[in-house]
């Protein structure tokens, strides 16, 4: 019935007009505040991107390792990490996620379900340095007791899972509830069993959202430092065990940013906009996968 | 049968999350409390924190947190006012500029860091300092707030836009004094998120605030937060698992007094609002 948008309706008044322009100012100057993060990264990765310096960009990938006392950069090994640190995290806390959804949802009462999303929000609140604590003095010896050194891929996988679970949890509730109630009604008429109901109906119809909130995960996960660098033990090789240390993107820039110079300091800077690139490429992805499952909805 | 073991292992995973949970928690309240006192909570550091307190970095983490919210409550709630009541319906503008917000909060915290060591600290000359770190969290958590405050707006019944425009209200006025007071627990949730999300960050603080542990005397000093102390303990510093646990009991009651503050100062506020119209 209304055709113009009520909140554009208001008459024109000078005040709102000033405002209007200056809040647009802020407005830009926030978007362009990625811009602006974009420039100061390619300008200190420069000497590398230019290819004018010791280090070239191809040197970062096919280098024979990370020996910044000699000039090689070569970042493999850490990237290595970083994904086999974050997929074996969303291996483990997906299906916990989705499971913690689906408890939420259908298997408990209206009183437990509240309890429990206050748990997983407190969870999501807890500081990463603090999970990383617990890691070093209570997990890393545990597995340590089992396989030494302890710090390995397995201690960063195991507390990155517990650190994403709550979002992959929250994110997956929230999809599930959108799911129409004609869908879940259809599948009882059929005479479903209720695990066949939720794996076969309800999940796959939700399946846009989890994966949205998976794929964000993964940005949190990929770019989580403090907790992975206290647990995975650091040292530079490519992952080839689960009780190998390992050290990941994040943490070689978070460990040796205090004295690096130069060279050094830009192949930090270029993985620091490695893992940029990288998040809004899932921030996109993200983005994709929900809208289409808005105009799936809508049809 | 099938139906009961899957109904079980659902459960199980719910009772895992729980279980861990518990776990971290007691570990940190059990081994905080067994090292914690008043003492430690006013005195400096001594012997690189292994004994001695926390004070100065108790000041420097407060301070480091109220250039943050200051810079970003202000800026955030702007931008969240003009996308969501200014813009045009549907605007490519606004669009795009939700678009960019969204991947600027999921960049990791330690590109922040490298961002603000290399604009702050050495672009604009600001060092290593409290300075430079509350602003480089300050463009950390503007992205959520300004999208938590921004679904918040949106959510706004559009009967109280009517009455606004009936009683012949600028739509500036609307905002401040109807609008945003409707809006207040989606904006006090904004809020509370930045708060927890500041006080939380250590990998953005390392390269922009700094390590010295001395009692600030000026925003242009260098400060080191709480949870680069309990890092620092945690992994340089021999023997300082035990100052490394109460810092962590500190920091984890810290964020919940400054939620629980936020939510009853915010409360009143925006009620004072609504009935002075």
């Amino acid at each position: 019935m209304i055709k113009i948008p009520i909140r554009h309706r208001f008459p024109n008044h000078l005040l709102d007009a000033i405002i209007n322009i200056i809040f647009f100012v802020f407005a830009i100057s926030c978007a362009c505040l990625f811009l602006l993060i974009l420039l100061f990264l390619i300008k200190e990765t420069w000497p590398i991107l230019a290819g004018n310096d010791v280090v070239s960009l191809p040197s970062l990938f096919k280098s024979d390792g990370w020996y910044p006392l000699e000039g090689l950069f070569g970042l493999n090994p850490m990237i290595l990490a970083s994904l086999a640190v974050t997929l074996g995290a969303i291996i483990l806390a997906l299906p916990i996620g989705v499971a913690s959804a689906l408890f939420i949802q259908f298997y408990s009462s209206p009183k437990v379900a509240m309890f429990y999303r206050v748990l997983l929000n407190l969870l999501t609140g807890i500081p990463s340095v603090v999970f990383g604590l617990w890691g070093l003095t209570e997990l890393v010896p545990l597995i340590a007791s089992y396989q030494p050194p302890g710090a390995s891929l397995l201690a960063a996988i195991l507390v990155l899972s517990l650190m994403i679970t709550p979002t992959i949890a929250l994110t997956s509730t929230a999809a599930l509830s959108a799911v129409p109630t004609e869908i879940m009604l259809g599948a009882q008429a059929l005479g479903l069993s209720k695990k066949t109901q939720l794996l076969s109906v309800v999940v796959p119809a939700a399946k846009a959202g989890i994966i949205g909130g998976t794929l964000l995960a993964t940005a949190r996960a990929l770019g989580e430092t403090m907790a992975v660098m206290m647990v995975a033990g650091n040292v530079v090789q490519n992952p080839s065990g689960l009780f190998e240390p390992v050290r990941v993107l994040t943490a070689n820039i978070a460990l040796e940013m205090a004295y690096a110079m130069e060279g050094h300091r830009a192949s930090l800077f270029a993985s620091g906009l490695l893992l940029t690139l990288i998040v809004w490429l899932l921030v996109y992805l993200a983005q994709r996968v929900q809208q289409t499952s808005i105009r799936g909805i809508r049809s | 049968m099938s139906d009961r073991i899957f109904a079980l292992v659902v459960q199980a995973c719910a009772a895992l999350v729980v279980a861990i949970m518990i776990w971290v928690l007691a570990d940190v309240v059990i081994k905080g409390l067994a090292h914690i006192s008043w003492e430690f909570i006013f005195t400096e550091p001594q012997n690189a924190g292994r004994s001695g307190g926390i004070a100065p970095i108790l000041v420097s983490t407060l301070l480091i947190l109220l250039v943050a919210i200051i810079v970003a409550l202000p800026l955030g709630l702007a931008v969240a006012v003009w996308l969501s009541e200014f813009a045009r319906q549907g605007s490519h503008s606004a669009q795009q500029i939700g678009i960019t917000l969204d991947v600027l909060a999921g960049i990791p915290s330690i590109v922040y860091g490298l961002f603000g060591n290399a604009f702050f600290s050495l672009y604009l000359g600001l060092g290593f300092s409290i300075l430079s770190g509350g602003l480089t969290l300050a463009c950390m958590i503007l992205p959520v707030f300004i999208r938590t405050c921004q679904s918040g707006l949106n959510a706004v019944n559009n009967d109280w836009r009517r009455g606004a425009l009936a009683l012949g209200m600028s739509r500036a006025s609307a905002t401040w004094h109807i609008l945003l007071p409707a809006a207040s627990p989606a904006i006090i949730a904004g809020i509370i998120l930045g708060i927890g999300r500041a006080t939380a960050e250590t990998a953005a603080l390392i390269f922009t605030s700094g390590y010295v542990d001395r009692m600030p005397e000026s925003l242009l000093d260098s400060g080191r937060a709480l949870s680069v102390h309990i890092y620092d303990l945690s992994m340089n510093i021999t023997g300082g698992d035990g100052a490394a646990y109460a810092s962590a009991l500190v920091l984890i009651s810290l964020i919940i007094l400054l939620n629980t503050l936020a939510q009853t100062f915010f409360d009143r506020w925006f009620s004072k609002r609504i009935s002075t119209i």
